[in-house]
């Protein structure tokens, strides 16, 4: 299994959610999960930090979520649909989660999809940025 | 006998529905999408399946981290849209074919694929845009449908060659059901998009354009691609094409493409859109 984790890691900009993320990211993942519901959202719009106690997290994982930001709980195991549903709660789309992500605003974010997204060429490997 | 008549495979972008529930199709960013399925929507008034066999992956809807089937197929009379946040998409509820699903969860299982049962289920957009995009919007979904989902977010995900036989394993289930009827397999998901982290954005029309074209010309290798492949290719996302090769398994040898339709972009994602049919 090190070896088919490992591959992984060459890719850059990107975080596989393989055992070691599921099993740091569990409670910050169903925490997102309980977002399903209606009632669950309200209780967390009301109040975020106490909501987010009801939940056995870090401390990390709790300020990452308070600060939205995105690249930091997938770091610290979020898993990106799990994420989708905070972004979902402040009536985000993906695309918008995806310009946060990428540090770019939403509109330069949609202007580079429309002109066919970012290329691989470049983007496929860490050891290799030629590829 | 229970035939198989057809393969489709789409992407299933949530974008897409929102689009389609808002009133948002004939808007210019959408127009160009929704065209490329007028023939499919034509199409399939003209084959009306019986039974459609949806292959697709939950998005932490149905099932969370408690709980992660690699196969999953839905037995149950009927399932509900699922609230992912948004509320549920306005759409039908989706009628099952409990029978025929219970026979392919048999059959494949004595074939050494161990299918969970599922008995209830909430369906994602994972498996509502793609009906959506092939029927539009009636009152009522014109067929029965039997939800297959595969686990594509937690790895590691079934590999391409186990999608492909469980795809063989469905054929001869469906085969082997004595029922007349006419059944699709539909492959959803993909083609090449990143939705996580700086890598976000992520298209390849080169690694999309092959896949489509080797769907038909040599499935077998296809099959053979490692996910590492496909993540640094088609983004993390795209791994989700594995998923398009169980449509493949259940279809012939040898197959011909009726129609092909690619998209750039729905939000994040490449839209690739097959028919084919055995020859």
């Amino acid at each position: 299994m090190t070896s088919y984790n490992d591959a992984f890691r060459d890719i850059p900009g990107t975080v596989v959610f393989d055992a070691t993320q599921s099993r740091l990211g569990y409670h910050l993942n169903q925490f997102c999960m309980s977002l399903m519901k209606a009632e669950n959202r309200r209780a967390f719009k009301v109040d975020e930090r106490a909501y987010l106690e009801r939940f056995p997290m870090s401390a990390e994982q709790r300020q990452a979520v308070l600060d939205r930001d995105y690249n930091r709980m997938l770091s610290l195991g979020g898993n990106i649909y799990f994420l989708a549903k905070i972004g979902a709660t402040d009536g985000f789309s993906f695309q918008n989660l995806a310009s946060k992500m990428t540090g770019v605003t939403e509109d330069e974010y949609r202007a580079m999809m429309v002109a066919g997204g970012r290329s691989a060429k470049g983007n496929r490997s860490i050891a290799d940025p030629s590829r | 006998m229970a035939r198989i008549i057809a393969g489709v495979t789409t992407s299933h972008v949530p974008a897409i529905g929102a689009a389609l529930d808002l009133g948002k199709t004939a808007d210019p960013y959408w127009q160009p999408l929704f065209a490329g399925y007028e023939f499919s929507k034509r199409w399939i008034a003209e084959q009306k399946p019986d039974v459609v066999v949806l292959v697709y992956n939950d998005h932490a809807s149905a099932f969370s981290l408690e709980l992660i089937p690699t196969f999953a197929i839905g037995c149950a009379e009927s399932f509900a849209p699922a609230d992912e946040g948004w509320g549920p998409r306005p759409v039908p509820i989706v009628q099952g074919h409990p029978e025929l699903a219970w026979h392919i969860a048999q059959s494949t299982i004595l074939d050494e694929f161990d299918m969970t049962i599922v008995n209830r289920m909430d369906v994602d957009h994972g498996l509502t845009v793609p009906l959506s995009l092939m029927f539009g919007q009636p009152a009522a979904w014109p067929c029965k449908v039997i939800p297959l989902a595969v686990n594509v977010v937690q790895y590691p995900p079934p590999t391409g060659n186990r999608c492909y036989n469980l795809g063989k394993a469905i054929r001869k289930a469906v085969a082997s059901y004595p029922e007349d009827l006419k059944v699709m397999v539909w492959g959803t998901g993909g083609m090449s998009h990143q939705l996580q982290g700086p890598r976000a954005g992520l298209i390849n029309r080169e690694f999309d354009t092959k896949f489509l074209d080797r769907l038909t010309s040599d499935p077998e290798g296809l099959a053979k691609i490692p996910h590492v492949d496909y993540v640094r290719e088609a983004g993390s996302e795209g791994i989700e094409l594995v998923m398009w090769l169980i449509m493949r398994g259940a279809l012939a040898k040898d197959t011909r493409e009726v129609y092909r339709f690619y998209h750039v972009p729905a939000s994040n994602t490449a839209v690739g859109h097959l028919i084919l049919e055995d020859t």
